[in-house]
């Protein structure tokens, strides 16, 4: 059963739908032979592990993200060690992937003088630690390791993670809302990627749960979604108006959703928005509260890119504040928001550390959240530090602050102006529109490609953008991901490029890009 | 209509059904008493350094380098780390794309994956190639990830030992699969019959489960039996002729605390056989940093190695590992120092080797303790732990107490454990969590507690244990098997 829309459908093209579908019945027709009498009672015919007699779910999923152009690009990568040179590039360029500090940029030296140091607790006695750390970062860490039974930082610790650290991103999460928020709500996770994966989990319960994800979207949810056997219901954001989120839109996909007999279960809205960048108002947001209230739908908010908000006249509001200060509680609305050490501007993605903030459910519910939370034991102890770190960072008047706050301005102000110059080096390729990047890390252009373009990639067997994508790379070293591995509206096509490679990286991308593009356009004029 | 998108009804059957004793009701109840002044020992989950064993000073120096890599610019940092943690350091370092902070590949750093494979070559004798290990976040989210491979609905079985370890039955399901159990038997020591295997099988079959692999665990949990190298070859015969995929939970490995059958890996055993089964027959094992004398439960590092699984479903498990975008650094870097610890002439080389000589030999005079202990009291059959972290003893409970649990609405072995927490506030897992024979009754126990203590501990057992004979026998007898 096709669960996605036609931009994602486009990707399967490359790996050819009719071989596709002869696995598809060759694992239909060992599960009916099991069905049958005759084979029970035979000794043979249990299947080995193999293409053919794997979940179905594992095939059906894509990640764009880390897919076809990434081993491509690495490929590229090991002919330019082996043989360099041989290639009309230097180095590859990974745009691909919200990886900040895979491209150079520096970790909040706080953060890490803090994590060193619970790792390490013996050197705390020491007195010449005192000279190698800062005495904020030496206090914090004492703080942690007392929050920690017997100061163990290698035990397993509670499934929802440690609760002194829970308690600390529970008052970070007040004084940025100006709601409460209970500690008991959070479950520290291995990035927020896992807890949406739980989410998915619990909500569905068959192919008839639908779930609404905004086109284009990040493909973890459009992954976990086939993985948990559920469809995803797709809302269109609105490029011309930046992007934007119509109610009416939402409203129109349930119906369409429920007239197919799909019970819509959960709303997910990505706000940074991931590939999009936009940013929503609180107008917006507060239709989107009444809309998952009136329909009673739970709202995911992947809230992952608070931290990352480039224009003035935008901030990043919570949907659990917005629903609070519309006045609704426990009782009226469930919210789960997502946030995680990945993204902002610490970028720690390779600690993999994150929460969930669940609220609105009955005890009940919880239980069984919990229950699923016991079988993994716990997330990683050095993540959940971390997130309680990135929840509640230096003060001013700490020690650090001064260096923290110039780190922070630092990347932020450089993300932001890097945000524009890319934003207005695409906008300047010939048949190339760019919303602006309000937020998150990422540029999402559509290119308008002629006739000839698509005619070649038709014959290629190759989705339009993904044609467009491996010419890039082939002669730039610039690694993007096509649209189609987000969604799109069908017979648009765009590419999805991070916004983090360092700024002295900045000018020779562009040049790069242009010059590729131009060539590109002149090569299939029509 | 409800505002609520998701309640208890609507809730996915599959995780209604998910049951995980280790974290369950004895270790919630027992997390009650604690809040309430209680002194609890925590027993019920193999969580060393929770109970008070220390990490091994090498690789967390190592480790807490690479967090703070400005660290190795300052003069001063070979006042506090010696100089082959520094050195070492440098080498993880270098081996990532940007530090710790960074994603890595989706199967873990190459260079580390290069590190287990010559680790498993120095083990076994043949070489591993480092494309078919996958680092996880944990042994359970790569055991979770195979699980999820090979089921494709509720007529795939997984044949899973009974006592077992319960991830296994939770992840089957969660993913909607069937368990298939085969008993291993107490009276020899939790041996596995291969006979049993068969008869399972057929019981399976007979149902229209199609039987698509199984699980050892070797050494065994919580059973703690390491299997002889002659049951391995069984059990690698058995299911090259089932077509079963091996699944091999080896996350005990160092724990070994007796001569007879020291561990060998279900690879190697494979590999001694040569071909055909050697070419043929599909395993993965898994392996950890959280047991062995390392107990690094919190940092979630571990791998599974893949042999004889063909590319393309190589191909898949990659994909959805890529999802999760990579297995968290540190905990590689702990898994690389693992399969790469000091070696003699290393500054580091003696004190990490007191450091663990000291663990596993505690945890071998810890297990003798406690099997001796149980095994004082009349009512109380006990297999010697020969491996992995845990003991197991069986109790034979009296009709009357048998009563009481009924009428209680407990299972007779949470009756009696949770009598046995309050009572003496040690926290243990009921075997009715793990799977056991219908009437025979056990608890899990870990061998964790420090050694000074156990003395105490077990006399603290012995003490509830016959009061609790004395109140529910009526000397008619009591059940056995």
């Amino acid at each position: 059963m096709r669960r996605f829309v036609s931009g994602v459908l486009s990707s399967y093209q490359k790996r050819s739908l009719s071989h596709r579908s002869l696995r598809f019945f060759s694992s239909t027709t060992s599960l009916s032979n099991s069905d049958s009498p005759s084979s029970s009672s035979s000794a043979a015919m249990p299947t080995p592990v193999t293409l053919e007699t794997i979940n179905p779910k594992v095939l059906e999923c894509e990640y764009a993200v880390r897919g076809e152009i990434v081993t491509l690009a690495q490929r590229l990568q090991q002919e330019l060690q082996e043989k360099p040179g041989s290639l009309p590039f230097d180095e590859i360029l990974y745009c691909n992937i919200g990886n900040p500090q895979s491209l150079g940029q520096q970790p909040i030296t706080f953060f890490r003088e803090v994590i060193a140091l619970c790792d390490h607790p013996p050197i705390l006695d020491k007195s010449e630690t005192q000279g190698l750390f800062s005495a904020d970062a030496i206090e914090r860490a004492w703080q942690i390791l007392d929050q920690i039974p017997g100061r163990a930082t290698g035990a397993y610790s509670h499934s929802q993670g440690i609760k002194g650290l829970r308690d600390t991103i529970a008052a970070g999460i007040e004084a940025r809302d100006g709601f409460p928020s209970n500690p008991n709500d959070i479950f520290l996770t291995d990035g927020a990627s896992p807890a949406v994966h739980m989410m998915m989990q619990l909500l569905i319960r068959t192919e008839k749960d639908g779930i609404l994800c905004p086109i284009p979207q990040y493909p973890l949810y459009s992954a976990s979604i086939v993985l948990h056997g559920g469809t995803l219901v797709p809302y269109y954001l609105d490029e011309a108006t930046g992007w934007g989120l119509e109610i009416s839109e939402l409203q129109k996909q349930l119906e369409d959703a429920k007239s197919k007999g799909i019970t819509v279960r959960a709303l997910v809205v990505i706000n940074p928005g991931n590939p999009t960048g936009q940013v929503l108002s609180e107008d917006n947001q507060r239709d989107i509260v009444e809309f998952c209230k009136k329909e009673g739908l739970v709202l995911l908010a992947d809230e992952v890119y608070q931290e990352n908000v480039y224009v003035p006249d935008k901030k990043f509001h919570s949907f659990k504040k917005i629903s609070r200060s519309m006045g609704y509680g426990e009782e009226d609305i469930s919210v789960v928001s997502f946030q995680s050490v990945s993204k902002g501007y610490y970028g720690e993605c390779g600690k993999r550390g994150g929460y969930m903030e669940v609220t609105g459910f009955g005890a009940d519910v919880r239980e069984q959240i919990y229950k699923v939370a016991s079988v993994n034991l716990c997330s990683n102890i050095t993540g959940q530090i971390l997130a309680s770190l990135v929840m509640s960072p230096p003060k001013v008047g700490d020690e650090s602050y001064e260096s923290y706050f110039m780190e922070k301005d630092g990347i932020l102000s450089s993300l932001a102006r890097r945000a524009k110059t890319l934003e207005d080096a695409l906008n300047s390729l010939e048949g190339v529109t760019c919303n602006k990047a309000e937020g998150a890390m990422y540029l999402f252009p559509r290119i308008h490609l002629p006739e000839k373009a698509i005619k070649a990639a038709e014959a290629a067997k190759t989705a339009p953008d993904a044609f467009y994508a491996r010419r890039l790379l082939n002669a730039t070293g610039i690694v993007v991901v096509p649209g189609s591995g987000f969604g799109q509206v069908p017979g648009t096509w765009h590419f999805r490029c991070t916004i983090l490679p360092q700024e002295d990286k900045i000018p020779a991308v562009v040049s790069r890009l242009t010059e590729f593009h131009k060539g590109f356009m002149e090569e299939f004029r029509d | 209509m409800s505002h609520k998108g998701l309640d208890y009804e609507t809730l996915n059957e599959n995780v209604k059904k998910v049951q995980y004793a280790v974290r369950g009701e004895l270790y919630l109840r027992a997390s009650e008493l604690q809040k309430e002044g209680k002194k609890i020992i925590f027993t019920n989950v193999g969580n060393p350094h929770a109970l008070g064993q220390k990490p091994l000073t090498f690789p967390r120096q190592v480790v807490a380098l690479c967090q703070a890599p400005f660290l190795l610019d300052d003069p001063n940092v070979g006042l506090v780390f010696p100089a082959d943690a520094i050195a070492r350091a440098k080498h993880y370092l270098s081996l990532t794309s940007g530090g710790l902070g960074a994603y890595s590949d989706s199967r873990g750093l190459p260079g580390i994956r290069k590190e287990v494979a010559e680790f498993i070559g120095r083990r076994d004798g043949y070489p591993s190639d480092p494309e078919l290990i996958f680092l996880t976040d944990g042994a359970s989210k790569g055991v979770m990830q195979i699980l999820n491979t090979i089921i494709r609905g509720e007529r795939d079985g997984i044949l899973v030992p009974v006592p077992q370890y319960p991830l296994y039955s939770a992840a089957i399901s969660l993913f909607g699969g069937s368990l298939v159990p085969y008993y291993l038997e107490e009276t020899a020591n939790w041996g596995l019959d291969v006979n049993n295997l068969h008869s399972s099988v057929a019981a399976a079959r007979s149902k229209g489960i199609t039987v698509r692999a199984m699980v050892i665990i070797n050494p065994g949990n919580p059973t703690g039996q390491c299997l002889s190298e002659a049951n391995l070859k069984e059990i690698l015969h058995f299911c090259y002729q089932e077509n079963l995929v091996l699944l091999g939970d080896e996350v005990y490995q160092q724990n070994i605390y007796q001569d007879e059958r020291p561990f060998i890996s279900a690879r190697k055993v494979l590999m001694d056989m040569g071909p055909p089964i050697s070419k043929e027959l599909q395993l993965v094992s898994f392996h950890t940093v959280s047991k062995g004398y390392w107990g690094e439960c919190g940092q979630r590092g571990g791998y599974f190695e893949m042999t004889n699984i063909p590319p393309q479903t190589v191909d898949e498990i990659y994909k959805v590992a890529s999802i999760s975008l990579s297995p968290n650094v540190p905990g590689q870097i702990f898994l690389g120092v693992m399969v790469n610890p000091p070696t003699p002439g290393d500054i580091s080389y003696l004190q990490f080797m007191r450091e663990s000589k000291g663990i596993l030999e505690s945890l071998k005079r810890r297990a003798q303790i406690m099997t001796d202990g149980f095994n004082s009291c009349r009512n109380v059959v006990c297999n010697f732990t020969e491996g992995a972290m845990y003991s197991f003893p069986q109790i034979r409970l009296p009709p009357k107490a048998i009563e009481a649990a009924k009428k209680a609405g407990k299972v007779a072995d949470v009756f009696y454990c949770l009598k046995l927490l309050e009572a003496t506030g040690i926290s243990t897992v009921p075997g009715s969590g793990f799977g056991q024979k219908e009437g025979v009754f056990h608890l899990r126990t870990t061998i964790l507690p420090a050694e000074e203590d156990m003395p105490a501990i077990m006399e603290s057992f012995k003490k509830f244990n016959d009061e609790f004979m004395e109140q529910y026998e009526d000397h008619r007898g009591y059940s056995r098997m």
